[in-house]
C-alpha cells in the first residue's frame, strides 16, 4: 500500500526533523517501537519469536516478552540520561550484590496510601512489604495486595512507553510544544477552555500544583472522577453533620460491630489497619480467655471477607439493609421518622437480639463500646443513620473518631464528572488535561464520554497503558509507576507519606507533577517539584533543619504528626426530617426480575490492575475463581431459575444488556445478582485484554451499587477457572471450630476439638524419635483471624518467584500457588457458616512425600524443613501423588519465563526459578532463614558468642508479612520464649489430618467464634 | 523324562494336545513354513502396515511430549499419574502370561504349555518393550532418568533406595532382561532348524549367527536343557515379584484406594489375568490365519480360559476385600473411595470394570464357551478392557479425590494420551507382525519332544 507507506515516512521525516546530534540517533532508536520494525525484527531474528506452541492461553503473554523485550534494550538506553559510564572505582557505600536493602515508600490507593517498605537487589524493586512504623498502619506488616502486585505492573512491558499522537509514536518535547500553544491560548482567556480531570487527588504537592494552576487560570475548571467514588459516604456526613467528615474506627477498641455491607476488613485504603486491629480483639488464648473476643455481626447481600468472619451474618437484597438500619435506629432511640417494617428474613427476635448487645455487650477492659459501620455501597441515609447510632451509642470518641477529609475535594465524583460531560457538550472545553484514571471505561453509560470527548480539540491522556481513553484522545502520555517517581500522598488518617521512586523510569514515563509543572512552571522533574512543596510546608524551618527533617521524611517514609486533626461534628438534631422519606423497597417479579449490585473487583479493583497476571490468577475470595468475574447468585435464586455456576445468564438493566456467567454461591441474598468491576477491558494489554465481562455498562448515575434489572437466563455455558470444587468437609475432621463460651467451660480440653496427641508425640511410631537439636522451625495458623483475603498468597508468589499459568491451566488443575486458602462452608446454604483455613506446606516429620522419591530430590532437613531439590528432582510426581495436604505444584510446562530481561529484574536473586517438569513447593522461605541464620553467624563471630541464635522474629515468612491479620506465626520450636512455642502449647493448636501421624510442622489454632447466646439455635 | 509317565495321560479326558495326524516332519514344516516361505501374504503386509503407522502416532506423540512437555497430557494436582502408570501396569500385567506359561507350567510340567509358549513369551518381551517406555516418559524431565539408575555419580547422590519406584526399576528391568534370556535360549534349537532349512544363503547366515553354533549334539542337548530349567527356576519369582512390587508403587504410598495390603497378590492375579486374556487375543486369530488349529488346539483354550476363570476370581476375591476392608476399617477416607468408585464422576470406570472383569467372565464356566475360539477371544478382549479399567480406577479414581475436599479435581485425558496408548499398541503389534514373520512361533523342538511323549503314552 504505497499511501501507507508515503505516510510512515511522513511521520518518520517528521519525527526526525529537527532533531540534530544525540537527539537524532535517540529518533532512530524510537523508531524501534514501530509495528514495521518489530515485524522486521521477528523475520531478521525468528527465535524471538518463537513461541512454544501451548495452546492460545493468556500465559502466552509472559513468552511473547521475549519479543517485545529484545526491544526493551535499545529503549533501556534511551531513557537513561546522559552519563558517562564509568565501572566502580570505589564501590557505593552500602549497595552489595545479593544483599537487599529496604526503603521507605508509599503507594497511593484511592482513598489513602499503602505504606510500604520496598526490598531492592541492586537498584532493582524486588519485594513490598509493609511499614511496621507508619502511624497510620502501626505494626502492620502487610503491604496491601495492591501494593505487593503493583510490583509486577512495573515491570509489565505492556505498559504505555512513548508519547503517542493520534495512535503514532512521537516525543515529549513535540507534546510540550503543542501543548504551550495551548496553554499560551488559555494565558489570553484565563484559562476559559482549559479543564483537568484527575482521579481523587490526595496528594498534597499534586494538589499545591492543581490549586497554582486555578490560580494561574482562574476560569479553569479541575474536576475528579473515581469510578468507587464515595459520594454516598459524603452525603450521608452531609445529612448527618452538614459537613464532610473522616471516619476513622478504632477497632482495637471495639466491643461489637454491626457492619451494614461494608467490607471493612478488605479492599479500601483502611483495611490493613482494620483487619489487624480486628483480628487483635480475637485471639483468644488459655491464658488470656477471660478477656473475651469481640463480637461481630454483618448484614450483607454478597459474602465478604468481613462477612466471613462474622458471629452473626444476616443476607439481605442491598435495598433491604436501609429498611433494616432503620429499623436498628429506631430501636436505638434514634429518630428516624416513620419506622418501617422489618424486611423479610429478619425476625424480631434476631434484632431484639442484635439491639441488646449492641447496648450491652462490652468486654472486660471494653473502652470502646459497640460500632456501626456502614458501606460505601449503601444509600446515604444509612451512613447518616450509622453516624447516628454510633451517637445514639455513645462511642463517639471512643470506638469512632472523625477527622477532616484527607482529600482536597470532597465534592460527588458523579457529579463533577457530569459537569465535565455537560461542558464538553456545550462546547466549551478547549484543552481537556485528563491525568490518569481511565474515564471512557469507567464513566456512567448515559453520560457517553466517548462522544463528548470529541467535542474538545486538545485533549491528552496520562496514563501507565494505552487504555480506553487514550484511544479517546489524541494525545498520550506514559505515566511514570509509582516506584519510579517521587510524589506525596496523605494516608487515610491524614499522614503525609513520600513516594520514593527505587528505580529510573523503565520507559519514557512522565510524572503527573511533571506534566502539571509543564502547565503551569516549575521544576521538571519530580522530585524538584516533591521537594519544593515540602519546603514549603516546612517553611518555618531553616535549611539545615529542613534538610535534616526531609532525610528523616525520606528514611521514615512519612512526616511524622502530620495526622488530620480531630473534629467533632455535631449531629444534626433535625435527622428525621433530613433523612430522605423511606420508601419500601421495589418488589421483585421472582422470574424476572433481580437487584444487581456493583462492587469493585478483589482483585483488579475498579479495572485498573486488570494487566496484572498476578492478580488476574489469584483466586477470588470464596469463589476461588480466576481470570474472570461472574454473576453470584444465590443457590435459592439459582434453583429457582435454574441457573448452575456456568450458566449464562443475560442482565439487563435500563436499556443496557450483558451476558455473563453465573455462579452460585452459598450465602448470597436471594434475588440479588452481585457483578464485579473492571473486567472486559478491551485496550489495557495482553494479559487483561478479553478477560471477563464488562458491566459498567449497567451502572448508571443514579444507581451506581445496585439497580433493579431482569435476569434471562440463556441455555449457553462458559467454562469458568477455579482452583477449589468442593467446599463441604464431607463429614472430615478438617477445620476444628467451637466458640468461646465452650472453651472458656473447657480451658485446658475443649471438647469441641477431635482427640489430639499433639505435643504427647504424635501417634506411636516403630522409629525413634528425630531430635532437633538446633533450630525446629514451625508455623502456626490461626484459623479464628484468616479472613480470607489472599493476600499471602500474593505474598508468596512475590517473594518466590512463582510464576503464573494462565486460565486454561488453572482449569486443568495446575495453579501454581505454592499456597492456598481453602474455605469450606457448613449450615445452611442460605447463610452457612464460612471456614477460611490457608494451607501452605505442612513440613511433615514424617513427610509421606519423602520415602517415595527415586532420586531423593525432597528430602528433611536438619532443621526439620522438607525441602526440595529442584536439580535433582526428574519430575514423577509421586511426591505430590503421596501428599496428603496436596500443597506441591509442578511444572507441566515451561511456566517461569527465563527469557525476558524485564521479569529478571523483578525476580527475587535468592529463590531458584524452576524450569518445566519440577516439582515445587512452599519452604518456609528457606532464602530468609539462611540469611538470619548467616547475619547471626556473622554476629558470632564478631562477639565471639556461640550462644547467639536468631531471636523471635529474625525471620518472617512472606506469607506471615503479607497476613493482614497476623494469622500466621513462624518461629523456632526449640526457643520456649518464642511466640510459635507458645502457641503451639495452645489446647486449641491443632494438626491437620493428625490420624496419619504426618506430625505438620505447621498447624492450625482452631477457630473460634463469640456468637450471640441469644441467638444459638 | 520318566517322571512324566506317573501323570495320567491328560488327552485321554479331553482332546489332545497336538493333532495326532501331526508327525516329526510334519510339524516342523509346518510352523518352519510359516517363516521360510517366500514371499508375504498380503493380511500381513496390511496388518503390519497398519500398526506401523501406528508407530508413528506413538514417535509423534513422543515428540510433541518432548517438545512440550508433560503439560501436553490431561494431569494435574492431585492426579499426577493416569494414564502414564494405567497403561505401565497394564503392559506390566499382559506380560505376565508370557512368564507364568514357560516357567511355572515347565516346572510343573504341564507339557500343553509348549505349543504356546514362544508366542506368549515373544508377546511378555513386547509387553514390557511397550510398558518400559512408560515410565519414561511419564517424567517431567525424562533427560534426567538415569538419576535412578545407581551409577557412580560424582556427586555421590545415590537414588533413594527406599522409594517403590527405585524397586520397580529393578523389577521390571530384571523382569526384561530375564524374558528376553529365557526367550532367546528357547528359541536357538529352533534357529538352527531354520539355519538348516534356510534356502536363502543371507537368511541362513543370519540364523545361523542367531543359533550359535548349535549342533544339535547330544552334549548340546544335555546342557541345554539344564540351562533351560534354571532359566525356569530364576524366572518363576519374577513372576510373583514383579507385579508384586508394581503393586507397593501404590500400596506403598498413603493414598486412599492405594494404601492396602492386599494389593501383591491381587496385581499378580490381575497381570495373570490380563497376560492370558491377551495370549488368548493373539492365538485365536493367530491359529485361525496360519492354520494352527492342530499344534494350538481346542484343549489350549480350554485350559487358558480355566486358568483366566481361576484369576478371575481371585481379582474378585480382591475387589470384594477392597470393598469389604473400606467398610470395615471404619476410616472415612478408605469409605469414600469406594463411595467414590461406586457413585463418583467415574463411576461408569468402576461399573464397566465391575461386568467386565467378574460378570461377563463367569461364563467360563460353561464348556460350550470354552469351547468356541469366537466366544472366547470376545471375552479375552473384554478382560482386557476390564483389566486396563481397573488400574484407570484404581490409581487415578483414587487420585482425583483424596483426603482434603478442596484439592478434589477432575482429569480429563487428552488426545495426546490417546494417541501415546494407541501408539503402543501400534508397537506391540508390529514387533508381535514381524516376529510370526521372522521367527517360529511354536517351538519345533519342543512340540516334537512332545510328539514323542504323547505316543509314548499311548504306547503304555
Amino acid at each position: 500500500m504505497p499511501r501507507k507507506d508515503a505516510a510512515e515516512l511522513e511521520s518518520l521525516q517528521a519525527r526526525l526533523a529537527g532533531a540534530t546530534g544525540k537527539k537524532y540517533w535517540r529518533s532512530l532508536e524510537e523508531l524501534a517501537d514501530a509495528d514495521e520494525f518489530r515485524r522486521w525484527l521477528g523475520r531478521e531474528f525468528p527465535e524471538q519469536a518463537t513461541v512454544w506452541t501451548d495452546q492460545p492461553s493468556r500465559r502466552r503473554f509472559l513468552k511473547l516478552m521475549a519479543a517485545s523485550l529484545a526491544l526493551a534494550g535499545l529503549q533501556g538506553c534511551r531513557s537513561q540520561p546522559e552519563e558517562k559510564i564509568v565501572p566502580y572505582v570505589e564501590m557505593p557505600e552500602e549497595v552489595m550484590p545479593g544483599v537487599s536493602m529496604l526503603y521507605a515508600s508509599a503507594m497511593p490507593v484511592p482513598g489513602g496510601a499503602a505504606s510500604v517498605l520496598v526490598e531492592s537487589h541492586t537498584g532493582r524493586p524486588t519485594m513490598l512489604e509493609g511499614n511496621p512504623e507508619h502511624p497510620a498502619f502501626r505494626n502492620v506488616t502487610a503491604a496491601g495486595m495492591y501494593a505487593q502486585a503493583s510490583l509486577l505492573t512495573l515491570y509489565d512491558p505492556d505498559r504505555s512507553q512513548t508519547v503517542l499522537r493520534e495512535g503514532a509514536i512521537s516525543t515529549w518535547d513535540s507534546f510540550l510544544a503543542n501543548l504551550r500553544l495551548r496553554i499560551e491560548a488559555a494565558r489570553q482567556n484565563n484559562g476559559r477552555g482549559l479543564r483537568i480531570l484527575t482521579e481523587e487527588v490526595n496528594s498534597p504537592t499534586l494538589a499545591g500544583q492543581l490549586a497554582a494552576l486555578l490560580e494561574q487560570f482562574p476560569d479553569a475548571k479541575w474536576y475528579e472522577w473515581e469510578p468507587v467514588h464515595d459520594d454516598n459516604i459524603l452525603e450521608g456526613a452531609d445529612l448527618a453533620f452538614g459537613q464532610p467528615v473522616q471516619t476513622i474506627y478504632q477497632l482495637d477498641r471495639a466491643d461489637l460491630i454491626l457492619s451494614l455491607d461494608s467490607d471493612l476488613l478488605a479492599g479500601q485504603a483502611t483495611h490493613l489497619r482494620y483487619a489487624l486491629d480486628f483480628a487483635d480483639r480475637r485471639r483468644p488464648r488459655e491464658a488470656t480467655l477471660d478477656r473475651g473476643m469481640s463480637r461481630l455481626y454483618v448484614v450483607e447481600s454478597s459474602p465478604s471477607t468481613t462477612g466471613s468472619r462474622a458471629d452473626h451474618r444476616l443476607p439481605l437484597r442491598p435495598a433491604d439493609i436501609e429498611t433494616f438500619a432503620r429499623a436498628v435506629a429506631n430501636r436505638l432511640g434514634v429518630n428516624v421518622g416513620d419506622a418501617p417494617s422489618l424486611p423479610e428474613g429478619v425476625t424480631e427476635e434476631w434484632l431484639a437480639a442484635l439491639v441488646d448487645d449492641l447496648q450491652n455487650y462490652r468486654l472486660p477492659d471494653g473502652q470502646g463500646g459497640a460500632l456501626v459501620v456502614a458501606g460505601p455501597w449503601q444509600s446515604p441515609a444509612v451512613h447518616a443513620l450509622a453516624h447516628a447510632m454510633n451517637a445514639a451509642l455513645g462511642s463517639v470518641g471512643r470506638s469512632v473518631r472523625y477527622i477532616e477529609p484527607i482529600t482536597v475535594r470532597q465534592e460527588s465524583k458523579t457529579t463533577q464528572l457530569k459537569t465535565l460531560v455537560d461542558e464538553l457538550n456545550a462546547g466549551e472545553v478547549e484543552t481537556l488535561i485528563i491525568l490518569g484514571g481511565n474515564p471512557v471505561f469507567t464513566a456512567p453509560p448515559e453520560f457517553e464520554l466517548e462522544k463528548a470527548l470529541t467535542k474538545a480539540p486538545f485533549r491528552v491522556h496520562t496514563s501507565l497503558y494505552i487504555d480506553e481513553t487514550s484511544a479517546a484522545c489524541p494525545w498520550h502520555v506514559p505515566e511514570t509507576h509509582w516506584l519510579e517517581a517521587w510524589s506525596d500522598v496523605r494516608a487515610y488518617d491524614g499522614t503525609i507519606s513520600i513516594v520514593q521512586p527505587l528505580i529510573r523510569p523503565l520507559y519514557d514515563g512522565v510524572s503527573r507533577h511533571t506534566v502539571l509543572s509543564a502547565l503551569v512552571g516549575g521544576a521538571a522533574e519530580s522530585y524538584d517539584l516533591v521537594r519544593s512543596a515540602w519546603r514549603e510546608r516546612l517553611s518555618d524551618l531553616d535549611d539545615k533543619a529542613f534538610e535534616a527533617q526531609w532525610r528523616t521524611v525520606i528514611h521514615d517514609g512519612f512526616l511524622a504528626e502530620s495526622q488530620a486533626p480531630e473534629i467533632t461534628p455535631t449531629l444534626a438534631a433535625d435527622l428525621a426530617m433530613r433523612l430522605p422519606t423511606w420508601e419500601a423497597p421495589q418488589t421483585l417479579d421472582e422470574s424476572l426480575e433481580v437487584e444487581v449490585a456493583f462492587r469493585p473487583d478483589n482483585s483488579i479493583f475498579d479495572g485498573r490492575y486488570a494487566n496484572n497476571a498476578w492478580l488476574q490468577e489469584l483466586p477470588r475470595p470464596f469463589t476461588t475463581l480466576t481470570w474472570d468475574n461472574v454473576a453470584l447468585i444465590s443457590p435459592r435464586t439459582a434453583e429457582r431459575l435454574r441457573v448452575k455456576t456456568g450458566t449464562v445468564i443475560e442482565l439487563e438493566v435500563g436499556k443496557q444488556r450483558v451476558r455473563m456467567p453465573a455462579y452460585v454461591l452459598v450465602g448470597h441474598a436471594d434475588q440479588t445478582i452481585t457483578v464485579h468491576l473492571g473486567y472486559g477491558r478491551t485496550r489495557v494489554g495482553r494479559v487483561g485484554n478479553g478477560v471477563g465481562v464488562n458491566v459498567y455498562p449497567l451502572r448508571s448515575q443514579e444507581t451506581p451499587w445496585s439497580a433493579i434489572g431482569a435476569i434471562r437466563v440463556t441455555s449457553a455455558t462458559y467454562e469458568l477457572a477455579t482452583v477449589q470444587h468442593h467446599f463441604s468437609m464431607e463429614g472430615r475432621t478438617i477445620v476444628q471450630d467451637g466458640t468461646l463460651a465452650e472453651w472458656q467451660a473447657h480451658p485446658r480440653h475443649p471438647e469441641f476439638l477431635a482427640a489430639s496427641h499433639h505435643g504427647e508425640g504424635g501417634l506411636p511410631s516403630l522409629y525413634p524419635e528425630v531430635k532437633y537439636d538446633g533450630y525446629k522451625w514451625g508455623m502456626k495458623i490461626d484459623a479464628t483471624a484468616c479472613i480470607g483475603c489472599w493476600a499471602c498468597v500474593l505474598g508468596c508468589q512475590a517473594e518466590n518467584n512463582i510464576p503464573v499459568v494462565g486460565k486454561e491451566q488453572v482449569a486443568t488443575g495446575r495453579e501454581m500457588h505454592w499456597l492456598r486458602i481453602d474455605h469450606y462452608y457448613d449450615g445452611e446454604p442460605e447463610n452457612p457458616a464460612v471456614h477460611n483455613f490457608p494451607v501452605p506446606c505442612m513440613h511433615c516429620e514424617n513427610a509421606p512425600c519423602e520415602p517415595v522419591c527415586p532420586v531423593a530430590a525432597t528430602v528433611h532437613g536438619s532443621e526439620g524443613l522438607n525441602e526440595m531439590v529442584y536439580n535433582r528432582c526428574v519430575g514423577t510426581r509421586y511426591c505430590s501423588n503421596n501428599c496428603p495436604y496436596k500443597v506441591r505444584r509442578f511444572n507441566f510446562l515451561q511456566y517461569s519465563d527465563k527469557s525476558s530481561p524485564v521479569l529478571e529484574l523483578l525476580r527475587n536473586p535468592d529463590v531458584t526459578v524452576r524450569d518445566r517438569g519440577v516439582m515445587e513447593k512452599c519452604t518456609y522461605c528457606i532464602q530468609r532463614i539462611s540469611a538470619a541464620r548467616i547475619a547471626v553467624e556473622k554476629e558470632r563471630a564478631a562477639t565471639g558468642d556461640g550462644s547467639l541464635r536468631i531471636k523471635d522474629g529474625g525471620v518472617q515468612t512472606a506469607c506471615q508479612n503479607a497476613c493482614p491479620t497476623q494469622a500466621i506465626v513462624f518461629g523456632d520450636l526449640n526457643d520456649p520464649e518464642s511466640r510459635v512455642a507458645k502457641l503451639d502449647h495452645e489446647p486449641i493448636n491443632y494438626s491437620l489430618l493428625e490420624e496419619l501421624n504426618t506430625r505438620p510442622r505447621t498447624t492450625y489454632l482452631a477457630e473460634i467464634r463469640n456468637p450471640n447466646p441469644r441467638l444459638m439455635s | 523324562m520318566s517322571t512324566l509317565q506317573e501323570n495320567p495321560p491328560p488327552s485321554s479326558r479331553r482332546g489332545p494336545i497336538i493333532d495326532p495326524d501331526y508327525n516329526f516332519g510334519s510339524v516342523t514344516d509346518k510352523i518352519s513354513s510359516i517363516v521360510l516361505t517366500p514371499g508375504t501374504h498380503m493380511g500381513w503386509w496390511l496388518g503390519f502396515g497398519a500398526s506401523f503407522l501406528l508407530v508413528m502416532v506413538m514417535l509423534w506423540s513422543i515428540a510433541v511430549l518432548f517438545a512440550r512437555g508433560i503439560g501436553v497430557w490431561g494431569l494435574n494436582v492431585p492426579v499426577g499419574w493416569a494414564f502414564d502408570i494405567t497403561n505401565f501396569v497394564w503392559w506390566i500385567g499382559i506380560g505376565h502370561a508370557g512368564t507364568l506359561i514357560s516357567a511355572i507350567l515347565l516346572l510343573l510340567r504341564q507339557d500343553w504349555r509348549t505349543s504356546i509358549n514362544r508366542f506368549a513369551e515373544a508377546m511378555t518381551l513386547f509387553a514390557v518393550s511397550c510398558a518400559l517406555l512408560y515410565p519414561l516418559l511419564h517424567l517431567g524431565r525424562p533427560s534426567y532418568f538415569y538419576f535412578l539408575i545407581p551409577y557412580p555419580a560424582t556427586h555421590g547422590v545415590w537414588p533413594q533406595f527406599r522409594s517403590p519406584l527405585i524397586w520397580d526399576f529393578f523389577a521390571v528391568g530384571t523382569y526384561g532382561t530375564v524374558s528376553l534370556l529365557f526367550w532367546y535360549v528357547g528359541l536357538i534349537p529352533d534357529l538352527a532348524t531354520l539355519r538348516d532349512r534356510a534356502r536363502n544363503r543371507y537368511a541362513a547366515i543370519i540364523y545361523g549367527i542367531l543359533a550359535m553354533g548349535w549342533r544339535n549334539s547330544a552334549r548340546h542337548w544335555m546342557r541345554y536343557q539344564k540351562a533351560y530349567l534354571l532359566l525356569a527356576g530364576l524366572a518363576t519369582p519374577l513372576v510373583v515379584s514383579v507385579h508384586t512390587i508394581v503393586s507397593f508403587d501404590f500400596a506403598a504410598g498413603i493414598v486412599p484406594g492405594w494404601h492396602v495390603t492386599i494389593f501383591p497378590p491381587y496385581f499378580v492375579a490381575g497381570a495373570i489375568y490380563s497376560g492370558f486374556a491377551m495370549v488368548l487375543t493373539l492365538a485365536i486369530p493367530l491359529r485361525a490365519a496360519y492354520g494352527l488349529q492342530g499344534l494350538v488346539t481346542e484343549r489350549h483354550l480350554d485350559n487358558m480360559a480355566k486358568v483366566m476363570l481361576t484369576a478371575g476370581l481371585v481379582v474378585a476375591y480382591g475387589y470384594l476385600m477392597e470393598a469389604f476392608m473400606s467398610w470395615y476399617s471404619g476410616n472415612v477416607f478408605e469409605q469414600y473411595v469406594m463411595l467414590n468408585r461406586l457413585q463418583g464422576p467415574y463411576r461408569y470406570t468402576y461399573w464397566a470394570l465391575l461386568i467386565c472383569n467378574i460378570i461377563i467372565p463367569q461364563l467360563l464356566w460353561s464348556r460350550a464357551v470354552r469351547s468356541s475360539p469366537i466366544a472366547l477371544f470376545i471375552l479375552s478382549l473384554i478382560i482386557n478392557v476390564g483389566m486396563w479399567l481397573e488400574r484407570f480406577v484404581i490409581i487415578a479414581v483414587s487420585l482425583h479425590r483424596d483426603f482434603l475436599p478442596s484439592s478434589w479435581d477432575m482429569y480429563t485425558p487428552t488426545f495426546w494420551e490417546w494417541s501415546l496408548y494407541i501408539g503402543t499398541i501400534g508397537l506391540f503389534l508390529s514387533l508381535l507382525f514381524l516376529f510370526i514373520r521372522l521367527l517360529p512361533m511354536i517351538s519345533i523342538f519342543e512340540v516334537r519332544e512332545l510328539l514323542v511323549e504323547e505316543a509314548h503314552r499311548e504306547s503304555e
